[in-house]
């Protein structure tokens, strides 16, 4: 057992194997977005026809930006400081900037977890009665009328976030294998027979039907309509958990020989099968809502954020038969799978600091956890949580992360040139090949597409604002919060190293040689007479 | 339910849940490739990294 690795590549911590890293990174992609972002975004945007746009998303942005991260930490073992720093020294700020967001979404990312902790106990006496959205803001969050921050501690919400705190620092502290993979080898399991129970239950709900036919009839005539690729790209973009550190973070623990687009793939479609899973078994549930209440599905869809959650979802649950059971498995299924990412943005944060500052990982658990539970007990303990959170979310995912992607891409593929090297790396340790159209979907029209994307979206912010909150707010908390990851970026980028970044080789070794096979090899890569370039290597 | 939901129902699960097993199915039996590059650590010194924790 290594106590500190520092950027020492042989001292690295690992995972058990490729089935501990398959489970921890599905882990880290299934979250709350999987459970109550994917239904209500596929119902708005098409129905069933939304389906073409997510499946096109999927494999020509999604698969290859996430192979794209695990290349990257795999090939330059390390967060993302460290690796992007292998690349080239003054991109270590890039990887800075993504250590912060995973700060941020780490602070109000327990707090969702600790709402739903505190919802999967009321499940079991419907404590939340019958006006969901009264006992939601006003007797839950004791939200005030006006957007602010404030320091007022609100007690059943500060003592759960404490305790998802203390879960998440012990695990930590345990290590990548015996905590981080642990974790994961446990939740996925039971996520999965949980979520099986409650949609095969759903199913059989009177109105189940409706809300089937709500969600899968495809208006096809909309497939014409821009937003509903924008937001395809934009689900797709989201759910997978890629380009803000996570997924190189998680490849850089794998052994040197380990199969990467593979992987890669399986855990991009389970985590496809769970958010299909999830939209089954939520839009059965609001079938049989409006059956019993005689109106629109329509109605009950409206909110796709933390409102689906926990406010008309109890509110289905409430008039559920065995609504107790269905409460339960809901939210601690919401628990389980929000768990599992929270630690995989912690990790991220965690793995920086030890490269860096050489720490073990129970220092990295007490140093770097700990000021991170307080900063997110002053923040989202508070009455003013729901709004400090509704903004800060909104704004580290849509522009944070769409600016880290966008950037990653361009300086390793563009500014680096190391489109090919990665190429060959996946390539030649993977079971499925990749070539010139991974390039061209990771490094071209992946970051084009998510630049449309950013700019409608600032384009739409800018003239309708968000929420009809105050615009110091949107400045404070939203841009304030994108600033705090810059600056974050420059200041941990001066600080010295305590330990040898640069002292490192990557493997297999891209020689001018090697390009020139690869360049032979992606030109006849349609010619099965052609020998395998490839086939030099060792059994 | 509708004809056309239940088939875009069933065309959704078939591809996603059909993608997730085949290539489950593939990784399974084909679980690294064949032969690796040079220049690499053994067999034995690269499984003795899953110890590190």
């Amino acid at each position: 057992m290594a106590a500190r690795a520092g950027a020492d590549p042989e001292a690295r911590p690992h995972w058990s194997g490729q089935m501990g890293f398959v489970l921890s990174a599905i882990g880290s992609a299934v979250g709350l977005g999987n459970l109550w972002r994917f239904p209500a975004v596929a119902y708005e945007n098409g129905g069933g026809a939304f389906l073409i746009p997510y499946l096109v998303a999927f494999f020509t942005a999604g698969v290859p930006i996430l192979w794209l991260d695990y290349a990257i930490g795999h090939r330059y073992r390390g967060s993302p400081p460290l690796a992007l720093r292998r690349i080239q020294r003054r991109f270590e700020a890039l990887g800075w900037f993504q250590v912060g967001l995973n700060v941020l979404i780490s602070l109000f990312y327990a707090a969702l977890l600790a709402w739903s902790a505190s919802y999967f106990v009321f499940a079991f006496t419907r404590r939340w009665g019958a006006d969901t959205e009264t006992f939601f803001y006003d007797t839950y969050l004791r939200r005030p009328a006006g957007a602010g921050f404030n320091l007022d501690f609100v007690p059943a919400t500060a003592g759960p976030l404490a305790l998802v705190w203390l879960a998440v620092i012990v695990i930590i502290a345990l290590g990548v294998r015996r905590g981080v993979e642990r974790a994961n080898v446990v939740f996925i399991p039971l996520l999965t027979v949980a979520f099986v129970l409650l949609v095969g239950r759903s199913m059989y709900l009177p109105g189940a039907e409706t809300g089937l036919d709500a969600l899968f009839t495809p208006n096809l005539h909309r497939l014409l309509e821009p937003s509903i690729w924008i937001a395809a790209y934009g689900q797709i973009f989201f759910t997978l958990s890629i380009s803000y550190g996570i997924m190189m973070t998680y490849s850089s623990y794998r052994r040197r020989k380990a199969n990467q687009t593979t992987t890669g793939l399986v855990v991009a479609l389970a985590n496809g099968s769970f958010e299909m899973l999830a939209g089954i078994g939520v839009f059965c549930a609001l079938g049989f809502m409006a059956a019993k209440e005689g109106s629109p599905i329509d109605h009950l869809v409206g909110d796709s954020g933390a409102g689906l959650a926990f406010i008309t979802y109890p509110r289905v649950v409430s008039e559920m038969p065995s609504s107790a059971f269905f409460g339960v498995v809901f939210f601690g299924s919401m628990f389980m799978a929000g768990f599992t990412s929270l630690l995989s943005n912690v990790q991220v944060v965690v793995a920086s600091a030890q490269d860096k500052f050489n720490l073990s990982a129970r220092q990295a658990a007490l140093f770097v956890c700990g000021p991170m539970a307080v900063f997110s007990l002053l923040l989202f303990g508070t009455t003013s949580a729901f709004y400090t959170l509704d903004v800060m979310d909104h704004w580290v995912n849509n522009v944070g992360i769409v600016v880290s992607a966008v950037a990653l891409s361009v300086l390793v593929v563009w500014v680096a040139r190391k489109g090919r090297e990665l190429t060959y790396h996946l390539t030649v340790l993977s079971t499925l090949s990749v070539g010139r159209i991974w390039r061209s979907f990771a490094g071209t029209f992946g970051p084009f597409v998510l630049v449309v994307w950013l700019v409608q979206w600032l384009y739409s912010t800018y003239a309708n604002g968000y929420h009809s909150y105050p615009r110091w707010f949107l400045i404070a908390d939203g841009w304030g919060a994108i600033a705090v990851c810059g600056l974050v970026g420059v200041v941990f980028t001066v600080l010295p190293w305590r330990s040898q970044p640069d002292d490192f080789t990557p493997w297999p070794e891209f020689s001018p040689q090697v390009a020139q096979r690869l360049a032979h090899w992606e030109d006849t890569l349609l010619d099965l007479s052609a020998d395998d370039p490839f086939e030099a290597g060792e059994k | 339910m509708e004809p056309t939901p239940i088939v875009f129902m069933i065309l959704a699960m078939v591809v996603i849940w059909g993608s997730l097993l085949a290539s489950t199915v593939f990784l399974a039996t084909r679980p690294e490739v064949a032969t690796w590059p040079p220049g690499g650590p053994t067999d034995e010194e690269d499984a003795a990294l899953d110890d590190i924790d």
